[in-house]
Parts: C-alpha cells; sequence; structure tokens
C-alpha cells in the first residue's frame, strides 16, 4: 500500500492523516484502505477513526498512552500508523455495498426541485434523471448521526446550499450541497436543496448497526411514485 | 429504590465517560463535559472512574431520594443542600430515605455532577450512558430529566448498625486537579499559520468572551474578529474535541462534548486535553484567555493530572474500606 499521505497533530489527543485535498474516487479509496487496516489494529488507545473524503482522523487516549508507552503520543501513533499501514501486505477490506434507496421526488416532500428545474429551464423529471442515473460513493458521514455525505452529482445539478437553513427539514430529506447529496436521517434544521425524500428509515436506533449507510458504499437512487412511497413507509 | 425528580432542572443529563467508536458513523460521543468532576465524584463513592453521574446545570432539579444512598457532588458548587441544609462539595455524604436535594444558588463553576455509589440503573445505547439528545438514546430515556421521572438505583446504601453517617470525615482536594492559572492552554492548529500576524498575538494574548449560545455542542466565542492571509477550502474532516474553529467571520468557536463528528471550517489552534475540564466550568459571559504550550508540555500536564486522579481514587478506596466494611452489607 502506499501510503501517500501526510500525518498532522489534532491537539494532543488526535492526529489527522491527509491525502491530497480533492473529491476523489481514488484517493478515498485508499482513505478507506488505511481505516481498514487501522481498524484491524488491536491498539487499544485508539478510540475513534473518522474517514473523510481525503483524510481519516483518529482520536485516542493520550493519558493511557502516555502511561504505557512512556514516549509522546504524537510519536508513538505516527510510528505505529507507519508500521500498521505499511506493513500489512492485504488488508481485509470489504467489499462496498451497492445500496438501492427509494426516493419520492414529489414536490411535496422535496420542496427545492421545482426552482432547481426552472432556473436550469427543464423540466422536474430531467431533475430526477440526472440525480438517480449517477451511482454515488459514501465519502463520509457526519454532521448528524447516519447523515451520508454522497458524490458526485453531475455538473448540471451542483447547486450551492440555501443563503437561509430551513429550521426543519424532515428526516429522509434527500438534499444537494454543492456536488454533494446526501440523506437528513433525522429531522433536523438545514441548508441543503431538498429535491425529494427516501421512505427508509436512514438511522435506526434500535439496531446494533443504527445506520443505513456507511462509508465506502455505493448508491444509486431509485424514483418512486408517492404512492409506493407511503406504502414502503408503512412497511417500516 | 430511585431518585424522584420533584423539580425539573434546565438540563440535567446522565453522563458517563462517552460513546467511543461510532464516530465513523457520525455518532459523536458525548459524555460529561467536566471528566475529572466525573471521576472525583465516583472516586469518592467507590464507583469505578467512568461510571454514570447526573450532570446539572443551574438551575438544577429538585430530588427525593426514595431509598438511602451514599452520594457524592462534585464540579461547580451549586450550593446543594439536604432536607434544607447545606452539604459540603467532594465529600462522600450519605442520603436518609425521604431526604429531599435541592441546589440553592450558583456559587462556581457551570455544571455539578452528582454521583450514587454502585451507579444508576439504565440501559446503555452502543455501550455507553451517555444521553445523545439529538437520536434520544442513552442515559435516562434518551433525554433530560423532567419532574416525575424515577431514576432508579442499582443498589441502596445498606446499614447494618446503628449509625448513619451524614457527611463523612474526609474531603477530596481537587484544586490541584484543575489548571489554575486563568488562561486555558492550547495548542496551534491546522489554520495557524495562515493567520495574519495580528490575529495570532490576539489569539494568544487577548481576551474572548463566551457568548450566550454556548452550550455542550460548543462555547462560541466574542472577540476582536482573527483574520487569515489568504482563505482556505476545506474538505470536511473528522474533528475532535477542543478544537477551535474560525468561523467565516473571524469569531471562534470551541468544540465541546457534544460537537459533530465531521468540520470544514479551519482550525486556528486546539484546547489541550488537560484544560478541557476547567474550559467546561466556564459560564457564558465570562471571560477567557489562551497560552500556548508545547506538545510535550500537554502531554505531561495531562499525565499529572491523570495521576492525581489515580492518588484520588486510591485513597478513597482506603477511606471507604475503613468506614463502610463495619455498616455497609455489601450484596454483591
Amino acid at each position: 500500500m502506499n501510503p501517500d499521505y501526510v500525518i498532522h497533530p489534532l491537539g494532543d489527543s488526535a492526529v489527522i492523516l491527509k491525502w491530497q485535498q480533492q473529491i476523489s474516487m481514488a484517493i478515498h479509496q485508499e482513505v478507506m484502505k488505511t481505516y481498514y487496516s487501522l481498524r484491524s489494529g488491536t491498539s487499544s488507545y485508539i478510540l475513534d477513526l473518522i474517514p473523510a473524503y481525503a483524510s481519516l482522523t483518529i482520536v485516542y487516549d493520550a493519558a493511557q498512552l502516555r502511561r504505557h508507552e512512556r514516549i509522546p503520543g504524537l510519536q508513538w501513533m505516527t510510528a505505529y500508523i507507519r508500521k500498521q499501514t505499511t506493513t500489512q501486505a492485504t488488508v481485509s477490506f470489504p467489499a462496498p455495498r451497492e445500496l438501492h434507496i427509494p426516493v419520492c421526488y414529489d414536490p411535496s416532500l422535496g420542496p427545492d426541485i421545482t426552482e432547481m428545474a426552472a432556473s436550469r429551464h427543464v423540466a422536474i423529471e430531467d431533475i430526477i434523471t440526472w440525480h438517480s442515473q449517477t451511482i454515488y460513493t459514501v465519502y463520509l458521514t457526519g454532521f448528524l448521526p447516519g447523515f451520508p455525505y454522497m458524490g458526485e452529482v453531475c455538473p448540471a445539478l451542483a447547486t450551492p446550499r440555501r443563503q437561509q437553513p430551513r429550521l426543519h427539514v424532515p428526516a429522509g430529506s434527500v438534499g444537494i450541497a454543492g456536488v454533494q447529496t446526501g440523506i437528513y436521517p433525522l429531522d433536523s434544521p438545514g441548508g441543503w436543496n431538498i429535491i425529494g425524500q427516501t421512505p427508509l428509515r436512514m438511522f435506526d436506533a434500535a439496531k446494533a448497526d443504527p445506520c443505513y449507510c456507511r462509508p465506502g458504499d455505493r448508491v444509486q437512487f431509485i424514483p418512486v411514485t408517492l404512492e409506493v412511497f407511503r406504502q414502503i413507509q408503512q412497511e417500516q | 429504590m430511585s431518585i424522584a425528580v420533584l423539580q425539573q432542572g434546565i438540563m440535567d443529563t446522565i453522563q458517563d465517560k462517552g460513546r467511543y467508536g461510532f464516530q465513523h458513523l457520525g455518532i459523536n460521543p458525548g459524555g460529561v463535559m467536566d471528566r475529572i468532576a466525573m471521576a472525583v465524584a465516583n472516586a469518592l463513592t467507590g464507583n469505578p472512574p467512568g461510571e454514570a453521574v447526573l450532570e446539572l446545570h443551574f438551575p438544577a432539579g429538585k430530588y427525593l431520594f426514595e431509598a438511602p444512598a451514599l452520594i457524592a457532588l462534585s464540579g461547580g458548587d451549586f450550593s446543594a443542600a439536604i432536607n434544607g441544609l447545606a452539604v459540603p462539595m467532594h465529600k462522600l455524604l450519605y442520603v436518609q430515605a425521604g431526604a429531599i436535594l435541592t441546589f440553592e444558588k450558583l456559587r462556581s463553576g457551570a455544571r455539578c455532577y452528582l454521583a450514587v455509589r454502585h451507579g444508576f440503573s439504565l440501559t446503555p445505547w452502543l455501550g455507553s450512558y451517555s444521553t445523545h439528545l439529538k437520536v434520544a438514546q442513552g442515559g435516562f430515556n434518551g433525554r433530560a430529566l423532567r419532574k416525575g421521572d424515577k431514576l432508579p438505583l442499582r443498589q441502596s446504601a445498606q446499614f447494618t448498625g446503628d449509625r448513619h453517617p451524614e457527611t463523612f470525615p474526609w474531603t477530596a482536594a481537587t484544586s490541584h486537579l484543575y489548571h489554575q492559572q486563568g488562561a486555558v492552554r492550547i495548542l496551534p492548529g491546522a489554520c495557524w499559520d495562515i493567520l495574519e500576524a495580528s490575529s495570532q498575538q490576539q489569539l494568544t494574548t487577548g481576551s474572548f468572551l463566551i457568548g450566550p449560545h454556548s452550550d455542550r455542542m460548543g462555547f462560541r466565542l466574542n472577540g476582536t474578529p482573527l483574520r487569515t492571509v489568504r482563505k482556505e477550502e476545506q474538505l470536511s474532516a473528522g474533528i475532535c474535541r477542543g478544537a477551535i474553529q474560525l468561523l467565516p467571520d473571524g469569531q471562534l468557536i470551541i468544540l465541546m462534548a457534544d460537537h459533530q463528528t465531521t468540520g470544514g471550517y479551519p482550525v486556528a489552534a486546539h484546547v489541550i486535553t488537560a484544560d478541557m475540564p476547567a474550559l467546561a466550568q466556564y459560564q457564558p459571559g465570562q471571560s477567557l484567555q489562551f497560552s500556548v504550550i508545547s506538545g510535550e508540555a500537554a502531554t505531561t500536564a495531562l499525565w499529572q493530572q491523570e495521576k492525581a486522579v489515580r492518588y484520588l481514587q486510591h485513597a478513597s478506596q482506603l477511606h471507604l474500606e475503613k468506614w463502610l466494611l463495619p455498616y455497609e452489607l455489601y450484596r454483591s
């Protein structure tokens, strides 16, 4: 594996591995390989690993590390990360899951889709086609528990965040921000442009694995009618 | 066998050391704002250092003990009283069944912690008792305590003798566990080098006011706006507690316990881990100063703090064994 990253400290209890800062499938693959390679490690000092577009944040227990290793945390972590990511010949890397997520693009559920079509002088159906024909990668989950940041939408769909964020965006809402698309897992305030809603529960606290999406997943949206939307919603 | 809420506080939640291992899913660790106060209250009651405690903000709730309990209070001083009589902080207290615990006046700090010997009987979510308000999980029904709630105890205090001490004759010394020099110590962050020289100066010598919208998620600071020599577009990346983000208007926000797992704002600096407990006790409206130290000094400070907490735990354990054995019927 090519450890093509730079390690920076984030204070005294975390470090960040940074690759070239751009949204790219190839770079994200490196991030995920490194993520899984460190996840398979046995260091009890590591509390959290947070993969993102082109970085991996590692939160560690600085007090325990200092207690047992007697060298500065940053120095120990740097050596550990280098060793863990270069000595492993193969990383057990789960194949990305392919998720099909039904979305109803009816303007009653996607309040910004009408404006988005109008500003581009196209029909709402065109927006639906553009959004649903791309297969997206989940680059990271953040902002809210289970909120998948996916990319990239086709250039014609890219839209800046709303000037005025909404105070209430319902759970399941599918939105666009810049070249990213994402799904609100919970009711929340939010500034993304909402073009539809999925009836699936993106976050279910009762499950051992409460998030529907995880970093690395491949997602395709399947347009459904309001009727089907309601039907799936009831079955949930 | 529980503690009943007679009157609701503004924000009384169950917290523990936090829920780690799920940040890749966007689930933040949460946990107590002041881990030193949690450790002290737990040490006094003989609990493991990370046992779930009740985190109180002022005005705090009014509590009725339906069973006898051994408790300890640490952190912010809210002038606690049992049946109207003032009780001291940082001490083991015996509370009889029927006693009412109130918090009269905010004397110092921002968060007070209540530990009960043997802990609360609750169901963890993803391995932690911390209350996650956003997803309404963990703690007590995933929310802040309300009037009428009954917070169940794992075990009540069982005494075999006649003596029912109200307070025990020792007090945990806590001042040396917190940084006392006034300034919150920081390490430079990723955007430190692109701060204008005057802004670097402002960050290390200026005063910042803790804004009114500061909460468990973050402390918003008001001060002279900081400027960078160039704007840097950031891709969202994993972030951590204590990070001091620079907002587009030049103001700062310090990420606290309930911070988001990822962020896109540049980071000017990081509060060192050893000073997060002291910072957690600041109130909105208070002013704050920063001083830069080295990474090595930050580690040393954390290590000294951890050692001091551990000594306190051992000392407390010795006292507990000596004093409780004759009275308490161990049932476990």
